[in-house]
C-alpha cells in the first residue's frame, strides 16, 4: 500500500528535527519518505511477537569511572571553533525576554 | 622498485633497515599527490610541511630504537569524520568546514604512539551517509580505476587514496559497509572489526551502535598489522571491548584445513552481478583446495535488514547530530530571528539533502505514535537477525560472499534513487545491526575492468578466523596488481 505523507506529518517532523524545509525540499521530503516507509513496512511481515527489542548486542551496563578532569584547560582552542564570541564566552541569541 | 609499491608492512621493513627514509615515503606519497590528487579528489586538506616535519621526527625516533612498531614511519591517511588535533575535521559537511578538533580520536592516538605519519583528511560522504562519497560538500571522489566511476562510499576517499598510492594505507569508519564497499569498489583490503574493539572516541558520531573504525590497506597482512595496533581498551568509550586476544598478526597462517566455511544462497540471488557471483564462487573452490569445508546454508532473514537498519541508523543519526546548531562549533546562518529561528535555518543551510533525509526518517521513526511501530519492531527484527546468525555461526568459522551486488558504478548513477541506492548495502549490513567482524579482499576484475570484491565474515571477537581464511586465500589467488595510476592523467581512461 503506498503511503501518503500528509504536510501536517512533514511539519510536525520539520519541528522535530530543527529544519526549515523550502516548498520544492517539503514535496521532495513526502515522496523520499513515503518511499522508505513503503520500504520498512516489509519489517511487518515477520513476527516478532514476544521478542525482546535488542539496542545493545553484548550485555553492557552502565559503564562508571570517576569524574576527574585529564584534558586541562583548552578555553582558547575550543572558543576558536564558536561561530561568535564573546568576552570568552559563547554568543548565542536571546533565549528569554 | 618503486617505493610506492611497498605494502604499508613492507615500507616499515625498509625504514628499519635504513633502506629508505621515513621523509623518502611522505615525499613520494605528496608527488603522486601532485600528480593524481586534481583528478580523483581523495583528500578534503593535508598539510605537506607539517608532514614533512613529522616524518622526521619518527625517523630519528626509529633510529634511536625509541619505536619499534610495525607501521613506524608509515604514511598514512584518516577519513575526516575521525576528530585530529589541530587538524580541520569536516565530516564533509558544509556545517564543520571550519572545524578544528582540540583533541584526536583514540585510533589517532594509537597510530602516533607506532609512528605513524598523518598525510591529511580523506573525503567522504557528508556524515558518511551514503555508499559513493558523491554527497560531500567538496565534491565527490573518482574511482582510480576508472574516473568515470564512483570510489565507493562512504570511505570512498581513504580507499581510493589507498588504490592510488596517495597514502599507504588509511583509516575508515563503517556504519553499514562503508569501509568493506568502497575497498571492494577500490581492488583493496578493508575491514570492519567487531563492534566495541576500536574505540569510538572522536569518531563523530552517526549510528553510534552501528558505527565502527576499521583498516583500508593494500594486503591482509597490512590489515592484521593496523588493527592490532588499533584495537585497544579505551575508558572514554563506555562501549570499548577488554579484548583477550587482540593478536591479529598470528593469524596471518597460511592454512585453512578444516576451516568450516558457509555461503548463504540468498546472498547469490537476484539483482546479483553474474561476474561477481563467478569470481567469489572461484574463490570459494581456491579455498576448498586448500582444504577447508565448504557448505551452502540459508539466511532467511536477509531481505530484513536492510529495512531494520535504515529505521535504526536514522533514528540514531537524527539524535546524534542535533548537537549541530550553530553554537558552540560549525556553521551558522546570517540572519535569523531569535533562538529556534537560528537553529533551523542554521541546519537546512549547513546540511545536504541526503543527511537532511535520514534526519527527517529518524526522527520520525521516533516520534510518539510511530515510535513502536517502526524503532521497536527493527529493534526486534534486529534480534532475530542476530539469532539467526548466532545460529550460523554455531555451524561454520566463516560466511563467505560478495561484497556488493555489483561493481563501482558512475558517477551520478546513484543519487537519484536514494532506495536503489540503499539496496546496494545488502551484504554488508547485517553486520553491523549483529555486531560481527568483516573484511574485504579484491578476487577479480569484471569486464568493465573494475575490481570485484570477496567478503567474509566472522562471529563476535573471532577475528583471526577471517584474517587466517583471508590470507589463504591471498596466497593462493597470488598479487593482485592495483590500478595504473602513473603520470595519472595520461593512464587514467574513461569507459563509456
Amino acid at each position: 500500500m503506498a503511503k501518503v505523507i500528509s504536510d501536517e506529518t512533514i511539519e510536525y517532523v520539520g519541528i522535530l528535527a530543527k529544519l526549515e524545509l523550502q516548498e520544492e525540499e517539503k514535496e521532495q521530503a513526502k515522496k523520499d519518505m513515503a518511499v522508505m516507509l513503503d520500504y520498512i513496512d516489509k519489517m511487518k511481515e515477520l513476527d516478532t511477537e514476544g521478542i525482546e527489542p535488542m539496542s545493545h548486542i553484548f550485555s553492557v551496563n552502565n559503564v562508571f569511572r570517576e569524574d576527574i578532569v585529564t584534558n586541562g584547560d583548552d578555553r582558547e582552542n575550543i572558543l576558536a571553533n564558536a561561530p561568535l564570541k564573546k568576552n570568552g564566552m559563547f554568543n548565542v541569541p536571546k533565549t528569554f525576554e | 622498485m618503486d617505493i610506492l609499491d611497498f605494502t604499508a608492512v613492507g615500507l616499515a621493513d625498509e625504514i628499519k633497515k635504513g633502506e629508505v627514509s621515513a621523509q623518502e615515503a611522505v615525499e613520494a606519497v605528496f608527488s603522486r599527490i601532485d600528480n593524481c590528487e586534481d583528478e580523483l579528489n581523495c583528500y578534503i586538506s593535508f598539510d605537506r610541511m607539517e608532514a614533512v616535519k613529522r616524518a622526521q621526527q619518527v625517523q630519528k625516533a626509529i633510529e634511536a630504537g625509541e619505536i619499534h612498531s610495525s607501521l613506524a614511519g608509515v604514511p598514512v591517511a584518516i577519513k575526516d569524520n575521525i576528530c585530529t588535533k589541530g587538524m580541520k575535521t569536516t565530516c564533509a559537511s558544509k556545517i564543520l568546514q571550519n572545524f578544528v578538533p582540540t583533541y584526536s580520536a583514540h585510533a589517532v592516538k594509537c597510530l602516533e604512539e607506532a609512528g605513524a605519519v598523518i598525510i591529511g583528511k580523506t573525503n567522504m560522504d557528508e556524515f558518511a551517509m551514503g555508499s559513493t562519497t558523491e554527497t560531500s560538500f567538496t565534491g565527490p571522489t573518482k574511482n582510480p580505476w576508472n574516473t568515470a566511476c564512483v570510489p565507493g562510499g562512504s570511505s570512498g576517499g581513504s580507499a581510493a587514496a589507498v588504490a592510488a598510492g596517495e597514502c599507504y594505507y588509511a583509516l575508515g569508519s563503517d556504519t553499514g559497509g562503508s569501509i568493506r564497499q568502497p575497498a571492494g569498489y577500490c581492488g583493496i583490503v578493508g575491514m570492519k572489526p567487531t563492534y566495541s574493539t576500536v574505540s569510538r572516541y572522536g569518531l563523530i558520531a552517526y549510528g553510534s551502535s552501528l558505527d565502527q573504525i576499521g583498516p583500508l590497506c593494500k594486503d591482509v597482512t597490512d590489515c592484521a598489522n593496523i588493527l592490532e595496533v588499533i584495537t585497544s581498551y579505551d575508558e572514554k568509550d563506555s562501549t570499548s571491548a577488554r579484548r583477550k586476544d587482540a593478536s591479529f598478526t598470528e593469524a596471518l597462517v597460511d592454512d585453512v584445513k578444516g576451516m568450516r566455511i558457509g555461503i548463504p544462497k540468498e546472498y547469490f540471488g537476484k539483482g546479483l552481478e553474474p561476474e561477481i557471483s563467478a569470481a567469489v564462487l572461484k574463490a570459494a573452490a581456491l579455498l576448498e583446495e586448500k582444504g577447508a569445508i565448504i557448505e551452502e546454508f540459508n539466511l532467511t532473514l536477509t531481505d530484513y535488514a536492510i529495512p531494520a537498519y535504515y529505521t535504526i541508523a536514522s533514528a540514531e543519526a537524527s539524535s546524534n547530530l542535533e548537537r549541530f546548531d550553530g553554537i558552540k562549533y560549525g556553521y551558522r546562518t546570517e540572519v535569523y530571528e531569535g533562538l529556534h529561528n537560528m537553529y533551523k535555518k542554521t541546519r537546512s543551510e549547513g546540511f545536504g539533502g541526503e543527511v537532511k533525509r535520514r534526519i527527517m526518517l529518524g526522527s520520525f521513526v521516533l516520534s510518539s505514535g510511530y515510535y513502536d511501530a517502526y524503532y521497536l519492531k527493527a529493534l526486534r527484527v534486529k534480534a532475530l537477525i542476530k539469532q539467526e546468525f548466532d545460529k550460523a555461526f554455531s555451524k561454520y568459522d566463516v560466511i563467505l560472499g560478495p561484497v556488493a551486488p555489483q561493481t563501482a558504478p558512475k558517477l551520478g548513477e546513484s543519487l537519484t534513487e536514494p532506495l536503489k541506492m540503499y539496496l546496494g548495502d545488502i551484504y554488508t549490513i547485517s553486520a553491523n545491526l549483529t555486531g560481527i567482524p568483516g573484511i574485504s579482499v579484491p578476487c577479480g576484475i569484471d569486464s568493465k575492468g573494475l575490481p570485484i570484491g570477496l567478503q567474509l565474515l566472522g562471529d563476535c571477537f573471532r577475528e583471526k578466523n577471517i584474517i587466517r581464511t583471508a590470507y589463504a586465500y591471498e596466497q593462493a589467488r597470488g598479487k593482485f596488481a592495483g590500478p595504473d595510476v602513473s603520470g595519472c592523467e595520461h593512464s587514467l581512461y574513461e569507459v563509456e
